[in-house]
């Protein structure tokens, strides 16, 4: 079986469905509404398998399906949909990450008691997101593309009562619009330089020759291409989204929603939307690589982004001691690493960690919930410790995530993605700085995965709360087990030796495989290095586990400044809070000063002169045209008495009156056409 | 007289017959009724100038008293429907008794 | 032809007077069913079979039901032994001689128009053109009929139904 292009839609639109069905469900129904949100996600992720089966047929053709949305005078506005081997990966991962982390859900919801209204949302973010993987239109991506933000809020301020969860909420919807900005920037631009949004158009398309080639041979202020210009505007929306430096701030604060939130949303499937829009969009992004004499190539900045927020995730997750924000820096710095193989021209490697990424956070972010779930709602790592008895199945999962997220050699699908990314930016001949801060954070993940795993399962339990925990029920572990099995076998659809993920992105009929050692050398290297940051590890937290919950870090004892400015995220928040926030307090003061004197007196003034007039219109009022206008109301008063007597309220006296007045009209008009 | 005007006249004596009954039943119900009767002898009015107009297969007739018949069944039921609330708010169904707005 | 008219005629016009005349209203309402169904009866006559039928549907089957519903819901029993006061009398007198005017000068125009139209055959019009006619050109009116009819049913079901804050002893 397979799926056109024409009927894409039916992807979306099913979770849609099951929105609908959950917003108009009792909050007493959740059963039905984790039902349909649950069973809409099967279907999807039946139909996007079949997507993926006729795209992969014939993975050099984009099939795609335009239609006229509406027309604004001579132009038309138009949309579509695109099936291609990126779009049919990207569906079936997540429908599957989310058929899992919605199964998940219902384990983890049980005790809430809004969790109708739970489902509704994860719906209608699955929708969102489907729907932006299947556009073949920039403007349909960036519609779905805000929908997915709007259930991004909707999901971070679930539990809203909580002060920290609001303003998380909002914190993530404003950082994410500053880029988003961008975004629709682009997006006016190119409709107004190219005369299209559509990504592909039997020739005509934003992403096909004619229209690149003219965009790139334009040049607008500073000497940069046309096609640079919009490139980095449509990036700025995918540095908000992805998290990527320096609009990172939200994604850590997001983790105040509850859990499977931010392991469909903040760790597998949205913030990567971003690294897929410019997977999509690389085509132009990668137009002005002919060119020689411009400043800047837009690619170079996305291969600097994702490097430094990479390193930068990497880093701050050292010193964090929250679970979930130390998952949530690592996936800043994961996302840092995808846009760095955008960056240095190896879009298929980036999709490929995208997609290994996804399964293995998603596993880690899961067992993350399982364990906060378990522990009473305890998330901070120096309270918790020796759960690896009591929650086996969680344990042994989480450490295949961990071993996946560190780059544990040949058996795990992080390390085979990883290898790609370092392969292709060791490649690059613009500069190497981005390989050498690429493997410095290769050490910093082993070292923190090894570290989070160490504190969180081994040595002592350190609070009531740990000690208690006990393993939870099938419907929260299956989704753990299937996820882990994933995050081991997905790495082989990839290797050096059978890059077949590889070939079909990138359109190849055949399967070029090298050895599977090729560049031994950079292997070797990153083996070294991540077997490095396990040992460091776990020589600093393994050997010695932690005393008790108050104990102090090993390493801030060593190095206290460092590790204070860490775990404060360097300061990124006091930083914006003391620039953008306070300029932004400047403005509102200048404003309100403006709006209190200017124009407050502007409408002060004018209000004295109108009660000015009224004074002196009430003073001709009353003594000029008053005495007329008394006697006139007498007599308005008296033929009011006189109709009213008229008005009985009987029926059929109305109806009498209308018969004989018929009759008296109709006699009139006889009688005069007669004349 | 033409076939037509004997149509004409029957409708006519059926709209009479109507309006005297809205007339002088006091029973809201037998009032209803009669306009209903009203109703249909202006139906048999279109149907008759449909019937020996210059264009019947343009249908206008027969559409406008589908429409005609619509109406008159939403008529109905509103009308019949007050006639309870009013009976269940006064105990009486006299049309003469229901002359307040309010009360 | 017109022997056939006049017999549907005199169906129709005597049971609607009787009916209207009548003072148990349960034999009015069952005589006026007669009324509409001899109604129906002309429209075959006439060669709209389809509107017919809608008649014999709408009014012979539903509203002499909710009439009938109306009526047993609101009964009172001694109507009909009420002595029939001479206020009555003089509002008959009124109404007929209202309806009386309003027959004898529309008959009288009807007489004086020049209505003499060769009689051709019934054009009957299939339920397809008419379907075509109500989907087409008319689609917006039909549109909006149903509209009509969605808020009276609404609005009738609002007016009946009992309004909970009233006296349990309201309700009979």
């Amino acid at each position: 079986m397979t799926l056109s292009a024409q009927f894409l839609w039916l992807i979306p639109a099913l979770p849609l469905a099951a929105a609908g069905i959950g917003a108009l469900t009792p909050r007493s129904g959740r059963k039905t509404a984790a039902g349909a949100a649950i069973l809409s996600l099967l279907g999807a992720f039946v139909l996007s398998c079949f997507a993926l089966n006729g795209a992969l047929a014939d993975p050099t053709m984009h099939a795609t399906y335009n239609f006229n949305w509406f027309d604004l005078g001579a132009t038309s506005l138009r949309l579509g949909f695109l099936l291609d081997p990126l779009t049919a990966f990207m569906c079936v991962m997540v429908t599957f990450v989310g058929l899992l982390i919605f199964i998940f859900s219902t384990g983890y919801m049980k005790e809430d008691a809004n969790s109708t209204r739970f489902f509704c949302f994860l719906s209608l973010f699955a929708a969102a997101m489907l729907g932006l993987l299947v556009a073949n239109s920039l403007l349909l991506l960036f519609i779905c593309w805000e929908l997915v933000g709007l259930a991004s809020y909707l999901l971070i301020g679930f539990w809203f009562h909580k002060p920290s969860a609001a303003a998380a909420a909002k914190k993530a919807f404003i950082t994410t619009r500053i880029g988003d900005l961008g975004l629709l920037l682009g997006i006016l631009w190119l409709q107004h330089a190219g005369g299209t949004l559509l990504f592909y158009d039997g020739g005509n398309g934003a992403l096909e020759s004619s229209v690149l080639a003219s965009l790139a041979g334009q040049t607008v202020a500073g000497g940069l291409a046309l096609s640079t210009a919009i490139g980095l505007l449509i990036f700025c929306g995918a540095i908000g989204k992805s998290g990527q430096f320096p609009l990172h701030v939200w994604l850590p604060d997001a983790m105040e929603g509850p859990t499977p939130v931010s392991a469909l949303i903040h760790a597998a499937t949205m913030v990567a939307a971003g690294v897929f829009l410019i997977a999509r969009v690389f085509p132009l992004m990668s137009a002005d690589l002919a060119l020689t004499t411009v400043p800047v190539h837009a690619l170079t900045v996305v291969a600097f982004i994702g490097a430094i927020t990479a390193l930068l995730g990497a880093s701050i997750a050292v010193a964090q001691n929250d679970i979930k924000r130390i998952l949530a820096f690592s996936t800043v710095s994961q996302l840092g690493y995808m846009m760095l193989a955008i960056g240095v021209g190896s879009w298929v490697a980036a999709i490929f960690h995208l997609l290994t990424h996804a399964f293995f956070k998603a596993l880690l972010f899961l067992g993350a919930g399982s364990v906060i779930h378990a522990a009473h709602h305890e998330q901070d790592i120096r309270s918790l410790g020796g759960l690896r008895g009591p929650m086996r199945v969680t344990f042994a999962t989480f450490a295949v995530g961990m071993m996946a997220l560190a780059g544990v050699p040949f058996l795990f699908s992080g390390f085979w993605s990883k290898e790609a990314i370092l392969h292709a930016a060791h490649l690059w001949d613009v500069s190497h700085l981005p390989f050498y801060i690429g493997l410095v954070a290769v050490v910093l993940t082993a070292f923190y995965s090894t570290r989070l795993v160490a504190e969180t399962f081994f040595g002592r339990p350190r609070s009531p709360a740990a000690e208690h925990a006990h393993e939870n029920s099938a419907a929260m572990t299956g989704p753990l087990v299937l996820l882990a099995v994933c995050a081991v076998l997905l790495g082989f659809i990839g290797t050096p030796a059978f890059p077949w993920l590889q070939a079909k992105l990138l359109g190849q009929t055949e399967i070029h495989g090298h050895s599977l050692f090729d560049g031994a050398g950079l292997m070797i290297t990153s083996i070294v290095l991540v077997a490095l940051g396990i040992g460091a590890g776990w020589a600093i937290y393994g050997r010695r586990p932690r005393a008790n919950a108050t104990a102090r870090d090993p390493l801030e004892a060593r190095a206290p400044r460092l590790f204070a400015a860490l775990s404060n995220r360097l300061g990124f928040d006091e930083f914006y809070a003391s620039t953008v926030f306070r300029l932004n307090d400047g403005l509102a003061i200048v404003s309100d000063r403006l709006d209190r004197h200017v124009w407050d007196g502007a409408v002060r003034f004018l209000a004295l002169l109108g009660v000015f007039t009224g004074q002196v219109n009430r003073d001709t009022d009353e003594q000029g045209l008053n005495a007329g206008f008394t006697a006139a109301s007498e007599k308005l008063r008296d033929a009011g008495k006189f109709y009213s007597q008229r008005q009985s309220g009987e029926a059929h006296g109305y109806l009498r009156t209308l018969a004989f007045g018929f009759v008296i009209v109709l006699l009139l008009v006889i009688l005069g056409g007669a004349r | 007289m033409s076939p037509l005007q004997i149509c004409l006249i029957i409708s006519t004596l059926l709209f009479c017959i109507g309006l005297v009954s809205a007339l002088t039943r006091s029973n809201a119900i037998m009032v209803l009724l009669g306009i209903e009767l009203m109703l249909n002898a202006a139906n048999i009015n279109f149907i008759a100038f449909w019937r020996y107009g210059p264009q019947p297969e343009a249908g206008m007739g027969v559409i406008f008293v589908l429409f005609s018949i619509a109406v008159a069944a939403a008529e109905a039921a509103v009308g019949l429907a007050l006639v309870i609330a009013i009976y269940r708010h006064r105990k009486s169904v006299r049309l003469q008794d229901a002359v307040q707005l309010k009360g | 032809m017109t022997l056939a008219l006049i017999l549907i005629a005199c169906v129709m016009l005597g049971s609607a007077a009787v009916a209207v005349t009548l003072r148990n209203l349960i034999h009015s309402a069952l005589l006026l069913v007669f009324t509409w169904a001899s109604i129906g009866a002309f429209y075959l006559w006439a060669g709209a079979q389809f509107i017919a039928f809608a008649q014999i549907l709408i009014y012979v089957g539903a509203v002499s039901m909710i009439v009938l519903f109306a009526m047993l819901l609101t009964r009172q029993g001694q109507g009909t032994e009420l002595p029939i006061g001479s206020a009555s009398i003089m509002r008959a007198l009124s109404a007929l001689l209202a309806g009386g005017g309003v027959a004898g000068v529309l008959i009288g125009a009807i007489l004086g128009s020049p209505l003499d139209v060769a009689t051709s055959a019934p054009a009957a019009i299939s339920v397809k053109q008419l379907g075509e006619q109500l989907m087409g050109p008319h689609a917006a009116a039909l549109l909006v009929v149903g509209i009509i009819l969605t808020v009276a049913l609404i609005g009738a079901v609002l007016l009946a139904a009992v309004d909970p804050k009233e006296q349990p002893e309201d309700i009979t």
